[in-house]
């Protein structure tokens, strides 16, 4: 599920793989919680270049992290994502909260061009 | 509009435990089963995420996330369209015009979209429910195969 985690100086990345369903939101919930309380006051960078499918209890896993991370001044990020987990997260209105962006290509290590 | 055809071409029929790991199954037998059709990878998409919308509420809301309950799901072609049914015997919805409204959820960590999705990304979508015996999603997705290729 959390394929890969790099602690930067300003941002935690965090490679993320699967189905972000009701199977793996507890998981995924308490996992990315660990990282963030673990490295305060970075901002979270999510790669979702493995991440094939989203319903809406994947997306109440990154609403949730939101708004842990907003409650520290910082920003969720979203890289490479795939088109059909993309039309979902903006049907959702969660890409007003969490910036969906290939600003990040480069961050990681991972690079899809 | 076209009265609806109700010749049955083919039909699948599923029932299953409420665990959580059966919402992704569903998911993928629903949509390999859609799939024999010349769906676009939207529109299984959209069929994936309904279903796992529906099944997901069964199991969280219609069984309290117990493993013990039984969730039926049956997907119908008729030559115009596929219906998807998801059915629970939990404990059903008490106002089903309110739980279908968007952000409503019981839930402070969910999005309360489940019904959203179901409703935007099928072509009707129908809930009925009461306190006490269970909770029937009927859905349908409109299929013209003569437009493609």
């Amino acid at each position: 599920m959390l394929t890969k985690t790099e602690v930067l100086d300003e941002s935690l990345f965090v490679e993320i793989a699967g189905e972000l369903d009701l199977k793996i939101a507890d998981k995924l919930r308490t996992e990315l919680d660990r990282l963030i309380d673990e490295n305060p006051g970075k901002e979270l960078i999510l790669d979702f270049s493995n991440v094939n499918f989203i319903d809406s209890s994947g997306l109440g896993v990154l609403l949730g992290r939101y708004k842990k991370v907003y409650s520290t001044g910082n920003k969720i990020y979203i890289k490479d994502v795939q088109p059909q987990v993309k039309r979902v997260l903006e049907l959702s209105g969660i890409t007003r909260l969490i910036n969906v962006t290939d600003l990040y290509r480069g961050v990681g290590g991972v690079n899809n061009d | 509009m076209t009265k609806k055809s109700d010749k049955v071409l083919n039909l699948l029929r599923m029932e299953f435990l409420s665990l959580q790991e059966n919402v992704g199954l569903a998911r993928v037998a629903v949509a390999s089963f859609a799939a024999q059709d010349d769906l676009t990878l939207n529109e299984l998409e959209e069929i994936k995420v309904a279903v796992s919308e529906a099944v997901s509420n069964s199991i969280i809301h219609g069984y309290d996330n117990s493993e013990e309950g039984i969730i039926k799901v049956n997907i119908i072609r008729y030559e115009d369209r596929m219906k998807i049914e998801v059915i629970d015997e939990g404990k059903g919805i008490e106002d089903v015009d309110q739980a279908v409204q968007p952000a409503f959820s019981t839930d402070p960590e969910r999005m309360g979209l489940g019904f959203v999705f179901m409703g935007s990304f099928m072509d009707t979508l129908t809930v009925n429910s009461k306190p006490g015996s269970g909770t029937q999603v009927i859905m349908e997705k409109r299929i013209v195969n003569n437009l493609k290729n």
